[in-house]
């Protein structure tokens, strides 16, 4: 499974690597809404600073739908999704493949936003572990639940619509937590986030594990 | 009885059929009854509360209908565990996840409603980020969610396992956001604001109304996911119907 | 209109109106399918 996964998740980013879509596409995007943020709440810093994190999570959360519908655009044409069906490869790891290269496209687009919201917001970075534990922990799981409903509305004529609409409620917790524990560790108390770093890994492990057992069934009749 | 009132056509004229029937007639007429009570002691007959006065007698209301909300969504996601197990794998449980799903989410938005016309004078404003209310407002974009996916176009049996796949993981969602909503609060606010009403001393009069509410408005749940699920099933025997009428001209072109 | 007026008042009429919905869907259903 495990083998299949490095595959998948080979083929995915190999695929972005030369289409740099993500690149050229999600990442900007979400700059842009760190810069709508900014023109929304206004100039003060002292305003902007201390919402600095949940901005920051908003645009991920956002950016992330749309990696997963790229992610899912991609097995579209030519029928690649038959042909992912007909190789022979373990569902389960066409699952965890196409959401460690969601994973790590979406961890790029955290590197990138957070000298975007140093830069703009003005937050001032400290607690650097807990920043990344953070990132790592929540993009795993939305990365999850993203591939997930991504197989959900595979194939649909609405799924554009459809997954922001699914998934958006479901990852609050991620969102909440998240920014929490941005919020300790940029206000220099990190070992606040101790909690806050617990439930996105739990949270994590358990989509993963539904996405592991869930994504089979969902594809065979895409 | 008049005839447009008959049984579904998939059991007509079966004595199980006319029971179910009845049955369904005799838990209308006690949810109204029911209800018309709950309507009569909640307005009328029980005392203003000492703190709350008058606003009390939104007990009656609220709460009933969060249970429901909550009640509903338990059954569309068992419903939706059935649908997928193997072994109990059915379209009535399908179609009983669907009906439940549509009930839940009118009374999702009553509990919303009415949390928010309870909150106004109470707190001041429409909307506190109490954990329970913003949990049940989570809960309510997730059940449109699902009632979207079910609306989908495409072969009914593949619409009707993903969306039993997304209850389910909407299923375990909804007690984290309660949890991390909730821990959220705790850090931000203490607790000086009771937001539950536990202060709330109700005895009486009071306590037997909020009884009645509960099992009032769940016997409408009741009714009306009798009526959702006859209709789904109506439905479903049409869109099958047409199915086979379409293979039968089929068939008589090909000669 | 008091607070505890409106209250009642949407719940009950939300559900009356679904009600009556479901029945009036719940009967096209049946004559289409006469």
């Amino acid at each position: 499974m495990l083998h299949d996964a490095a595959l998948v998740c080979g083929k995915d980013l190999r695929i972005e690597l030369r289409s740099r879509v993500a690149l050229n596409q999600v990442v900007p995007f979400a700059v842009a809404v760190l810069v709508l943020f900014g023109l929304a709440l206004g100039p003060d810093r002292a305003v902007l600073a201390p919402a600095a994190a949940g901005l920051f999570w908003v645009a991920v959360l956002l950016s992330a739908v749309l990696a997963v519908q790229r992610s899912f655009a991609v097995e579209s044409a030519d029928d690649a999704r038959d042909g992912l069906r007909l190789s022979g490869l373990d569902p389960a790891g066409i699952f965890l493949g196409k959401a460690a290269a969601v994973g790590a496209e979406l961890l790029v687009l955290e590197g990138v936003l957070t000298i975007g919201v140093a830069l703009l917001y003005g937050a001032r970075l400290q607690g650097g572990l807990v920043l990344a534990g953070a990132c790592l922990a929540a993009t795993a799981g939305l990365a999850g639940v993203g591939i997930l409903y991504g197989a959900m509305s595979t194939g649909l004529r609405v799924k554009e619509t459809l997954l922001p609409l699914l998934l958006v409620p479901l990852v609050t917790p991620v969102l909440l937590g998240a920014t929490k524990a941005w919020d300790e560790a940029l206000a220099g108390t990190p070992s606040r986030a101790g909690g806050w770093l617990l439930l996105l890994a739990v949270f994590a492990v358990l989509y993963l594990a539904i996405g592991t057992v869930a994504f089979g069934p969902l594809l065979e009749d895409a | 009885m008049t005839t447009v009132l008959a049984p579904a056509p998939v059991r007509s004229g079966t004595r199980s059929g006319r029971w179910r029937v009845v049955a369904v007639r005799v838990v209308g007429a006690a949810a109204l009854a029911g209800v018309v009570l709950t309507v009569w002691l909640g307005l009328w007959v029980t005392p203003q509360a000492v703190g709350f006065g008058n606003l009390v007698r939104l007990l009656y209301i609220h709460p009933p209908m969060a249970w429901v909300a909550f009640l509903a969504y338990g059954v569309a996601s068992l419903a939706s565990l059935l649908y997928l197990w193997p072994r109990t794998r059915h379209r009535r449980y399908d179609r009983l996840a669907g009906a439940s799903a549509e009930v839940g989410v009118v009374f999702t938005g009553l509990t919303l409603v009415s949390g928010s016309i309870w909150g106004r004078p109470t707190w001041g404003t429409y909307w506190v980020w109490d954990p329970l209310l913003t949990s049940t407002a989570i809960l309510f974009v997730l059940y449109l969610g699902y009632l979207a996916l079910r609306r989908v176009p495409g072969d009914p049996e593949v619409v009707a396992r993903r969306a039993a796949v997304a209850a389910l993981v909407a299923f375990v969602d909804v007690p984290i956001v309660y949890f991390s909503v909730s821990w959220w609060r705790s850090l931000h606010q203490p607790p000086t604001i009771d937001f539950t009403g536990r202060h709330l001393y109700v005895h009486g009069s009071m306590a037997w109304t909020l009884l009645l509410g509960f099992v009032s408005f769940t016997l409408c749940y009741v009714w009306l996911m009798a009526h959702r699920y006859r209709l789904a099933a109506l439905r479903d025997a049409e869109a099958d119907a047409g199915l086979s009428a379409a293979i039968e001209e089929r068939r008589a072109e090909a000669g | 209109m008091t607070y505890v007026d409106a209250g009642y008042v949407v719940v009950l009429t939300t559900l009356f109106v679904f009600a009556v919905s479901l029945v009036w869907r719940e009967r096209s259903a049946r004559r289409r399918a006469r």
